[in-house]
């Protein structure tokens, strides 16, 4: 026998680099930007508009910009961004008319809220003991900006503004007003007459007035109707009329996310003879609450922009406050500076949320075929 | 049925435990109980109500409240400012959400009448002017025919522009914008020939907002009346006359020349008016519900009308507007206080 003789290559042959425009940033740029002859039109012109105006708006921000100085002049002398309008008003753009010597308070309340939420994002954390940090933490927050114990100066709702503000009101229309919205979900599908009626009326009537008459209602006419001296806090009762309105929309998406799930569901709770609210709470909920995650963050993230309404009411959230602080003559030619601060602040908070949202959206799909 | 009265008796508890309850009756009664006078006020308007960089109020409509609290409470600094919107104001009178409304709310007989509202005592006089650029050589309204007029819309400048026009039978095109601030940027950009605002409001503009001010003239003329001082809820006599006088303190304390600075040696002044105002001599101070020393607590602690005009929108203020109008009638302005008998 001859060695036998194989024709067959021994080892694969070393693979060539796919065609230059198939790979890489080409690749990239051919797929996403270039694709058609449309899109090679849009392409070409979006560059160019960025073109044209970032260099200007570079030189404007930064280049030309004046970042620290407490004479307007020198603001308006320069010909680009006026930063020191926000490093002149920060105080009062953050804090609105909470007491200058006391703003270290609303500091540490604003610190506390923040943390919290963010150690709220980790599923690790999630325990009944988080549950009790933030009754520990809402009591601290109330102590800092109420003051009147352990030595703090009393400071009253009426003073309270700027970023706390904004964030209290935001934090207790979500912890208050999501509760409510489930309940009257499920009311809103209850089979006892009497409760599904109070809960479509409720829903139906919140939902068909603007936000601004709710808080207008809950901070002029609500005093009219309570007997002679007695009188809630002007904050409590727009807090409340927040909460009203929050839990009025979000129950129509929570009632989305029951309707969509499958009867088979409810049935099978029932008939391995769970109650209604083990049924409901381990089987219902959970699912129903899953499927209406995206919107109802939607939901959330507009509560957290309503909370600008409070400023028709008097008190002086983050934004009303920026706008009484350009009142200053001296400053007022700055207000695309000062709004400019306020844009990013809010988009850090809104963007904070939905990104968190889309990671809590995906760790809950992990192992459903979605 | 128990169940329910308990539950019932629960909220009410829950409920009373955030509420403030307060006795009612007058006015003062319940403002020394509270400890503080809450004034409504714009808290947009430069001059009268802002915050200033710390965050706290300034402005001549502030000063006015904090001297209602020198006077009832004895500390000027015991005042709590309550921000209104044009909707909200009246509202938040009636329902007793503040005392006094210490904002810029012009006295008309309508309102006077329909409201329930007392206007008492101006604190300052205001009235439609229009501004143009110098380079236009309008030297008068008759001058403006076929103008583009910049106003807000609704506002009493809108009409008062209509009106005038009207009777000097001349043409014109409204620039209608609904922000002030957009008004500002527009007029002094050049989308328009004329801007109508009140006097104080153009003042002010030219001088923060123009890049240059001396190219802008207000033309001569102050078209309508804007009468602007406290406003009060009708019903309770007391507290509207402590509010009354309480500005009228402070315009005879410019008159008589008695100024924070000296209010200590004024005193012992022998002019037997000043004696009446500071309290040594007669008994003004109880015959209004107050004690002796309420106006000498005024003008030590907020100043005279003279001190607080300058402040807050005249000379030692960015605004720096002249007295003209809001001067003492002795000066030929409109500031008349009755006599402190």
């Amino acid at each position: 026998m001859s060695a036998s003789i194989s024709f067959a290559t021994p080892k694969s042959t070393p693979r060539r680099p796919p065609p230059a425009l198939e790979a890489g940033v080409l690749l990239w740029l051919r797929r996403n930007l270039f694709s058609s002859a449309y899109n090679t039109v849009l392409t070409v012109l979006a560059l160019w508009a960025l073109f044209v105006t970032i260099p200007d708006f570079i030189v404007w921000a930064f280049i030309e910009a004046v970042w620290w100085t407490d004479d307007p002049q020198a603001c308006r002398d320069a010909s680009g961004a006026c930063w020191a309008v926000v490093v002149e008003k920060h105080r009062v753009m953050l804090f609105g008319t909470f007491p200058y010597e006391e703003h270290w308070r609303g500091v540490i309340a604003i610190a506390l809220i923040v943390g919290m939420a963010i150690a709220s994002a980790f599923k690790r954390l999630w325990s009944y003991w988080l549950f009790v940090a933030w009754l520990g933490v809402t009591a601290a927050v109330l102590v800092l900006l109420l003051g009147g114990v352990f030595g703090l100066t009393p400071t009253g709702t009426h003073q309270w503004g700027g970023l706390p503000l904004t964030l209290l009101m935001f934090v207790g229309t979500v912890v208050g007003g999501m509760p409510l919205a489930v309940f009257l979900a499920l009311g809103r599908r209850s089979r006892l007459p009497a409760i599904k009626a109070m809960c479509v009326g409720f829903i139906e009537i919140v939902r068909g007035v603007p936000l601004i008459t709710v808080l207008f209602m809950a901070s002029l006419m609500f005093p009219l109707f309570m007997p002679e001296g007695v009188t809630i806090n002007k904050f409590l009762r727009a807090q409340i009329g927040m909460i009203l309105f929050f839990a009025a929309y979000a129950a129509e998406i929570v009632r989305g996310g029951l309707q969509a799930i499958p009867r088979g569901q409810y049935e099978a709770a029932d008939a391995i003879g769970l109650s209604y609210w083990q049924k409901t709470n381990r089987i219902i909920l959970p699912q129903a609450l899953r499927i209406v995650l995206p919107a109802l963050m939607n939901d959330i993230i507009r509560a957290f922009k309503n909370t600008t309404f409070v400023s028709i009411i008097g008190l002086f959230d983050v934004l009303g406050a920026t706008a009484t602080a350009l009142e200053d003559p001296l400053w007022v030619l700055f207000a695309l500076e000062a709004y400019t601060f306020i844009f990013v602040l809010y988009f850090v908070f809104c963007f904070s949320m939905s990104k968190y949202s889309e990671h809590v959206e995906r760790d809950l799909s992990k192992g459903r075929n979605l | 049925m128990k169940q329910t009265a308990a539950a019932i008796a629960a909220i009410a508890l829950i409920a009373a435990s955030g509420t403030d309850s307060a006795v009612a009756g007058p006015t003062v009664e319940t403002i020394q109980e509270r400890g503080a006078v809450i004034c409504g006020v714009n808290g947009n308007r430069a001059g009268f109500s802002a915050l200033d960089s710390k965050g706290e109020w300034a402005g001549l409509d502030v000063d006015t409240c904090k001297a209602i609290a020198a006077a009832v409470l004895g500390d000027a600094s015991k005042v709590q400012l309550v921000k209104t919107t044009s909707q909200t104001r009246f509202t938040a009178l009636q329902t007793s959400e503040i005392d006094v409304l210490t904002r810029n709310v012009t006295w008309t007989l309508s309102r006077d009448a329909k409201l329930g509202i007392d206007f008492v005592a101006p604190t300052f006089y205001d009235g439609q002017g229009f501004m143009v650029h110098k380079d236009s050589g309008a030297q008068s309204i008759a001058d403006l025919g076929g103008a583009t007029v910049c106003v807000l819309p609704g506002s009493t400048s809108e009409k008062v522009t209509a009106d005038v026009f009207k009777a000097n039978g001349l043409d014109y095109t409204p620039v209608v914008i609904e922000s002030k601030k957009e008004l500002n940027t527009a007029f002094f950009g050049g989308r328009c020939d004329v801007h109508v605002q009140s006097t104080s409001g153009l003042s002010s503009a030219r001088a923060t907002v123009a890049a240059n001010p001396d190219d802008y003239i207000i033309l001569d003329g102050i078209f309508g009346k804007d009468p602007m001082g406290p406003v009060v809820r009708q019903g309770d006599a007391q507290w509207r006359d402590i509010v009354a006088w309480t500005v009228y303190a402070m315009m005879t304390a410019e008159e008589l020349g008695v100024t924070s600075a000296n209010v200590d040696e004024m005193k012992n002044s022998d002019d037997a008016e000043t004696a009446r105002l500071l309290g040594t001599a007669g008994e003004l101070g109880e015959t209004l519900g107050l004690d002796a020393e309420w106006a000498y607590r005024i003008i030590s602690q907020v100043g005279n009308y003279g001190e607080v005009f300058d402040r807050n929108v005249g000379s030692g203020s960015p605004l720096n507007l002249s007295r003209g109008i809001n001067a003492l009638w002795t000066d030929g302005g409109l500031l008349y206080s009755p006599p402190f008998k």
